[in-house]
């Protein structure tokens, strides 16, 4: 099992084929995405990578916050969640997760944030048909109807679908395919709509119901950290992981 | 500039290299060549019509063709940057006074014809 993607969701186009047809994308951009730490079977009881995306400024990080991060050596992240990997899907501390990372054509599951609707009624939150235009219905034109029984069963069923909060839920959509990756500038040309607003954070991980392409690479493609201070010139570091 | 303008003004760079898109603008009569696929092969296919409108900007342009066709009135939207249009000529630049000709939709025979456009600019650019 590869590790996914921190991104974010930069916004929806159009892409043109060769054969002529239009393809609507969403850009996920890939900012530093870089391994901070590896929790391990041994010391955790789980295997997987610690990855953080994006940047901080300084005076934004608490004390232990910055001990965490200098023990990796990475910038401070905006970001940071957890990836379950297979033991030899590790990619080491400090890595930079490139986007040929995913290959067009594969198929990917992401998960978002939905944009919030504040609380929206039940047309709205649970397609409900309403009540009828005219034949003597007033006022209640948008209401729910009934929410029960009468005397049997003498109240109303938990989880019934009524008004209520909606969006800002932990979305993942299955499948989307993978159109074209863009190695220098990060970004991820997925097929179709990813939840959440523009500027959030998406994971992208390999789709867990369809077969990973045989080209995809293993552990992952990445760019070392630089073993100096100084910053190398990025084509000498960039290194297909070794194949595990 | 956003990314996504970035690069959408890189994709319309990108398929628009090998043609040129003339200017054109509503009330102009056109012929498009567009590509039909034909099991294996592609052959070009004229349409020739009156343009009755652009709409969007950029990537995202559509330019709408109307012709009769059998007595009957068709209209087609193509997409400015498509890969499918081969290429667009200019027949004749009409003579309009409004961005979008829907008003054609409701006309047929002699009440339907644009006046073509007496353009004098052209020829004092050139001298």
């Amino acid at each position: 099992m590869r590790s996914g993607v921190i991104a974010q969701k930069m916004g929806m186009m159009r892409v043109f084929t060769e054969t002529g047809e239009h393809v609507p994308v969403t850009v996920l951009k890939l900012s530093n995405c870089q391994v901070l730490s590896h929790r391990t079977k041994d010391a955790n009881g789980y295997v997987a990578l610690q990855l953080g995306s994006g940047t901080r400024r300084a005076r934004t990080i608490s004390k232990s916050e910055r001990g965490h991060f200098a023990v990796s050596k990475v910038e401070p992240k905006r970001e940071v969640q957890e990836f379950r990997v297979s033991e030899d899907a590790l990619i080491p501390v400090g890595a930079e997760i490139t986007a040929d990372h995913f290959i067009a054509g594969q198929f990917v599951d992401v998960t978002g944030t939905s944009i919030g609707k504040g609380f929206a009624g039940g047309l709205k939150r649970w397609n409900f048909g309403g009540l009828r235009a005219t034949h003597g219905v007033s006022v209640s034109h948008r209401s729910i109807g009934s929410t029960g029984g009468r005397q049997d069963p003498g109240k109303t069923f938990k989880n019934k679908k009524m008004p209520g909060h909606m969006g800002v839920d932990r979305i993942t959509t299955l499948n989307l395919k993978v159109v074209q990756t863009d190695v220098e500038r990060g970004l991820i040309f997925v097929e179709g709509a990813v939840p959440g607003a523009k500027g959030g954070w998406i994971r992208v991980r390999d789709a867990v119901k369809k077969a990973l392409p045989k080209d995809a690479p293993k552990p992952g493609k990445f760019r070392e950290a630089a073993s100096t201070d100084a910053p190398a010139a990025p084509a000498a570091e960039a290194q297909q992981g070794e194949g595990a | 500039m956003n990314l996504i303008q970035t690069l959408e003004n890189e994709q319309v760079v990108k398929l628009s290299a090998n043609k040129t898109i003339p200017e054109f603008g509503p009330g102009d009569t056109l012929i498009v060549s567009v590509k039909v696929v034909e099991g294996e092969r592609t052959r070009v296919q004229a349409y020739e019509g009156v343009c009755i409108g652009r709409n969007g900007a950029g990537l995202n342009q559509n330019f709408t063709v109307r012709k009769i066709s059998y007595g009957e009135g068709v209209e087609r939207v193509f997409p400015l940057y498509s890969p499918m249009v081969d290429s667009i000529k200019v027949v004749r630049h009409g003579k309009v006074r409004r961005a979008k000709l829907y008003y054609l939709r409701g006309l047929r025979g002699k009440s339907a014809r644009i006046t073509e456009r007496q353009d004098n600019r052209e020829a004092v650019v050139a001298e």
